[in-house]
């Protein structure tokens, strides 16, 4: 907003103020993004924003001008108003006011459940966008889905495999081949499905332009079902707190054509350098900001060795340690929670961090201040994976000649670090 | 020295976790250090230590501990709104490239500091500040059942309060978000004190909480006065029952959560770490089956005020009591059914996100019926707008906003474009600030001069109003704005320029709320200037209708000097109907607990304590739990518990009450 950045900029009356902020406030009316979609699933979740909305302002305005008026009406200096300081019951009232309201929830309720079957983010689309016919109703789950999918000629969905990294995202697409970090295409009007996963701690992943957000979870797997209608280039992050570089773990979205997807592939597969599990590991570290990244070539079985927590050499992933899965025809199968939906259970662990009170007196390290005024410069974050002057997030990070995490150098301008 | 030694001693603690190499802090540090030697000195000179420690700290009178709480919630208040408006400025500006003036650690500290603070130990100590004041003289008590358990209840509270405020100036706070969800807050991506502070304070502070539901669940139960049935209580009696029986059922799912989370980060267990089998969404689950309750904990006893305030400043009986007693009973069991729509965005399936989003709907149509039921008292009334009921009609509209976006956010469909949104956060600050915080302010207006004997500074007093209703919407519904712009929340700056406008204002919401605070502290002060004029002599300076009106203003420590016998709902509007006469003779001596000072060295022991596993030092933390034991054991040896009011001292203050309502009357 020019206004905006022009009025800080200079010492500016009261006056003007009152002029700008409605203008101001008007300009920045086409942002609503969550009113103003441009995919099919987020289209219907605003739609359902609405007709609850409307719904309850059925009851909540009534309620609002009858505690204004009520209030005026019988105030104390209205003599002329009825006072009744016995009157405390009346069996028509009561019956009206959990009526209605009752009433209202039957009809939210059952808009709900249907919605909630509809919208569920594991549910394969029934719909491309909003004018063309509803296909495959009550698709049955898992694999028979994508022969049904293509029977109703909905198209093959466009597989991405998701991992919220500290602080970046890592798009693989196992179709092609190719992998990105921050950046992510999908051709408009073909369906999209995300498997989603984490590498340290939670994120959701998030493009209001396209579908509400699902939780990304280590060790777990979720899925999202999406498609764009219309190009463009729109706006992704994370919305669930991560830790130090969460403002900054955003990415691009590009809506584009079919031919526009080709050209994004290719020149993904000509730019871009291979990643195995070495460079996986080393993306992994924490880094802030990240530029876009491309992957020609990814390893078999990337994603999935991600969510058992196994690219590190060496480590045992979490489906050979247990065998309770079931396996097969359970969209949900992939949620890892022990003994639930066949989740996976214990896993060794080659470095598990140890409990404090295991600790001998010199690891227990030393309890830093953090909170320093802000001196961006010297603040120590840095865009490139594994640079040792990133932020420190984690105990994992290697230890250099027996540095512990805190007096890592650059970490935060210490007294004597 | 050598380290192995130093770190044996001191444990994590070193020079580097103090802000010495932070000039803001330090001059901050340097103020409080200031400011609280001078209030030392001060209280030393006018040798008021003495006086503080018989009459207040070591008092087990439910009145002197029920302002306690209070004054704790307004010290906190003043930390936490710190916060709030240091995260307003700082989105405000961090714009066009710019940072802010935050680092990432910082800010990540503040908005965490806020969260607890609001709620633990702003929010909290309100709500039991009241219910501690008024439910044993709603209910014709001398006081609550476990008076001495109350004493340290309170100071466990403020012990937790203490150990948060030592993370300002000794290392740091938690970095994790007010729920501190694992794996962020294990051992692995946490490994500093933060957590370990957040860990300490909450469970030295839930045991006070706990123990406090407790008492006054006893108290409710079994010390109502005769011929007051359950049907028979006053509202805000019943839902600080209800409430404290929240606390009781949901306080101690938090302190096992919080406990597995130590054991992770103490002895390296794996409950919630991402490996070795265990599971971060449980805990997610757990702690929200205790943080959905207790949203409830804080809202229903505003209600209860709410519903005192409005028939009395109508001055009509509540219309439809029974149906909010139920309307509350079903409130406090569907607390409970409720807790995953924190959560619909893991993706659970759509049954189970249904099933919560159901049930969650289903809630609003008891707290519906509520709504109308204060509407319908003020129907056909004669409604006095004096400073509590103001701030009831502000919380009627607000909080029906607020109930309306919290039910948009159970529909899970919904839910997924507005969760973890500034959309959420305006919802639920318009329901804890509109709802909650509403309530207190009412509640304080309303009991203050039952407390002090003379009312509140009325022109302040609707400074403040005006300013916290206005300011809140200026600071608040911004935020429902940016969350349709796809804005979430504890982001430290942002890339769209166009946002910035809303932040602005936001911000300047803030501003007015923090007039709003500033014009509430000036009308205490006032009002304790003028008290000779804001004098209330009668002891019922609102023609009120329940039993705390009864008694002087303040009451004196045994409360009634016979216990008042019930007839109806209403039972003091019900005595002035039927002209009872005040008994003036026939005075006994008066059985009342003693002060203890347990209370007060067993939470300095917790501290300790708390300080000790904070800081891996081993050997404080050892002979503090030894010394919390030991002082327990010995007090349960402590055989002066109770002492007799003499009957001439009773004779004395209730035949100067006879002459000074004699005096009143002619």
């Amino acid at each position: 907003m020019t206004v905006v950045t022009q009025l800080s900029r200079t010492k500016i009356s009261a006056r003007k103020w009152l002029v700008a902020m409605p203008l101001a406030l008007l300009t920045s009316g086409c942002d609503w993004v969550v009113m103003s979609p441009a995919g099919d699933i987020a289209v219907q979740q605003r739609d359902l924003v609405l007709i609850a909305t409307g719904l309850m302002l059925l009851i909540i305005v009534p309620v609002i001008f009858l505690t204004l008026f009520f209030a005026f009406r019988y105030r104390q200096a209205n003599t002329a108003a009825k006072y009744e300081p016995n009157w405390d019951h009346s069996v028509g009232l009561e019956l009206l006011i959990w009526g209605v309201p009752l009433l209202i929830i039957i009809a939210l309720g059952a808009l709900t459940w249907t919605s909630t079957h509809l919208l569920d983010p594991y549910r394969p689309l029934g719909r491309i966008k909003p004018d063309t016919p509803t296909l495959a109703n009550n698709v049955p789950v898992g694999n028979l889905v994508d022969k049904q999918q293509l029977a109703n000629g909905v198209g093959k969905p466009l597989e991405v495999q998701v991992v919220a990294l500290d602080w970046k995202w890592l798009f693989i697409y196992p179709e092609y081949g190719i992998a990105t970090v921050n950046e992510l295409a999908a051709p408009v009007d073909r369906p999209i499905r995300f498997q989603m996963t984490s590498s340290s701690v939670m994120n959701a992943f998030y493009i209001p332009a396209l579908a509400g957000m699902i939780y990304t979870m280590p060790g777990m797997q979720t899925t999202l079902n999406a498609v764009i209608n219309k190009p463009g280039n729109y706006e992704g992050f994370s919305s669930n707190y991560s830790g130090a570089g969460f403002s900054g773990m955003r990415f691009r979205f590009h809506g584009v054509s079919d031919a526009g997807f080709d050209a994004w592939i290719n020149q993904v597969k000509q730019r871009g350098g291979g990643l195995n599990r070495a460079s996986y590991l080393q993306l992994e570290k924490p880094s802030e900001k990240v530029p876009v990244r491309y992957y020609n070539a990814v390893a078999p079985d990337m994603f999935k060795l991600v969510v058992e927590q196994c690219v590190q050499p060496g480590k045992v992933c979490m489906s050979q340690m247990m065998h309770g899965g079931k396996g097969g025809g359970d969209s949900h199968a992939g949620m890892a929670m022990p003994g639930v939906n066949g989740g996976k259970g214990p896993q060794a662990s080659s470095e598990r961090v140890e409990g404090a009170l295991l600790k001998d007196a010199d690891e227990k390290g030393s309890g830093q201040h953090w909170t320093a005024p802000a001196d961006i410069k010297q603040d120590g974050a840095n865009n490139a994976p594994g640079s040792v002057s990133n932020r420190n997030h984690t105990m994992l990070m290697p230890k250099k000649n027996g540095l512990s995490p805190s007096t890592m150098p650059g970490t935060r301008p210490v007294a004597n670090g | 020295m050598n380290d192995t030694l130093l770190k044996t001693i001191f444990g994590r603690l070193t020079l580097e976790s103090l802000p010495l190499h932070e000039p803001i802090v330090v001059a901050t540090f340097a103020m409080v250090a200031i400011g609280g030697a001078g209030l030392v000195a001060a209280l030393t000179y006018f040798k008021v230590w003495g006086y503080l420690w018989n009459q207040w700290f070591t008092s087990v009178d439910h009145k002197k501990i029920g302002i306690m709480y209070i004054i704790l919630a307004i010290v906190m208040l003043l930390r936490g709104f710190s916060d709030a408006i240091m995260m307003r400025a700082q989105q405000a500006m961090a714009f066009n490239g710019s940072e802010g003036y935050l680092t990432a650690h910082h800010y990540d500290q503040v908005f965490t500091a806020h969260g607890v603070i609001m709620i633990f130990f702003v929010a909290m100590p309100l709500v039991t500040g009241l219910m501690n004041y008024v439910v044993p003289l709603q209910i014709g008590a001398r006081d609550v059942s476990f008076p001495f358990l109350n004493n340290f209840s309170f100071w466990m509270t403020a012990a937790g309060a203490v150990i948060v405020m030592m993370s300002l100036f000794i290392g740091e706070f938690a970095r994790t978000g007010w729920l501190a969800m694992p794996p962020l807050s294990g051992l692995a991506y946490s490994p500093d004190v933060g957590v370990d502070y957040y860990i300490w304070a909450l469970q030295i502070a839930g045991i006070g909480t706990l123990l406090s539901g407790v008492n006054l669940v006893a108290t409710i139960v079994k010390m109502r006065a005769p011929g007051m049935t359950m049907m028979k209580m006053p509202i805000f009696t019943w839902t600080s029952l209800c409430t404290n029986i929240l606390i009781v059922a949901a306080f101690p799912v938090l302190t096992a959560v919080l406990a597995m989370l130590s054991l992770d980060r103490y002895i390296g267990t794996a409950f919630f770490t991402n490996d070795s089998g265990g599971n971060p969404m449980m805990y997610v689950n757990l702690i929200w089956i205790w943080g959905h309750p207790e949203v409830y904990i804080l809202v229903l006893p505003a209600f209860g005020i709410f519903s005192e305030v409005t028939s009395t400043f109508s001055g009509k009986r509540l219309f439809g009591y029974s149906s909010m007693v139920y309307a509350t009973l079903v409130i406090t069991i569907l607390a409970y059914l409720v807790w995953l729509h924190h959560f619909f965005t893991m993706g659970s399936g759509a049954s189970v996100n249904s099933f919560f989003g159901i049930t969650t709907m289903i809630i609003s149509i008891p707290t519906g019926a509520k709504i109308f039921n204060w509407l319908f008292t003020m129907y056909k009334g004669r409604i006095r707008f004096e400073l509590p009921m103001m701030w009831t009609i502000a919380f009627m509209v607000t909080f029906t906003i607020g109930g309306m976006t919290g039910v948009l956010l159970a529909v899970p469909p919904a839910d997924f474009v507005l969760h973890n949104s500034l959309f959420l956060v305006a919802h639920f600050h318009n329901v804890i600030i509109g709802g909650t915080l509403f309530g207190m302010f009412a509640g304080i207006n309303y009991w203050f001069p039952k407390a002090f004997g003379f009312k509140l500074n009325e022109t302040w007093g609707k400074i403040s109003f005006w300013c916290w209703v206005v300011g809140f919407y200026f600071a608040f519904m911004p935020l429902y704005v940016l969350g349709l712009m796809g804005v979430t929340r504890r982001m430290r700056y942002f890339d769209d320029p166009n946002l910035q406008i809303w932040f602005v204002i936001a911000a300047f919401g803030a501003a007015l709320i923090a007039a709003g605070i500033g014009a509430f502290l000036m009308q205490i002060f006032v009002s304790i200037r003028n008290r000779e004029k804001l004098a209330d002599l009668t002891g019922d300076p609102w023609n009120g209708r329940t039993l705390e009106w009864a008694t002087s203003s303040p009451p004196p420590e045994y409360n009634f000097a016979f216990t008042p016998i019930v007839h109806d709902l209403d039972a003091w509007y019900d005595m002035k109907e039927r002209k009872a006469v005040r008994p003036v003779s026939g005075f006994k001596s008066i059985h009342m607990p003693s002060g203890t000072g347990t209370g007060v060295v067993l939470a300095g022991l917790s501290v300790a304590f708390g300080f000790a596993m904070i800081w891996y030092v081993w050997w404080l933390a050892g002979l503090a739990l030894a010394g919390i034991f030991g002082t327990t054991i010995f007090h349960t040896f402590n055989y002066k518990r109770d002492y007799h009011i003499p009957v001439e001292d009773v004779i004395a203050s209730e035949d100067a009450r006879t002459r000074q309502l004699a005096i009143q009357g002619a």
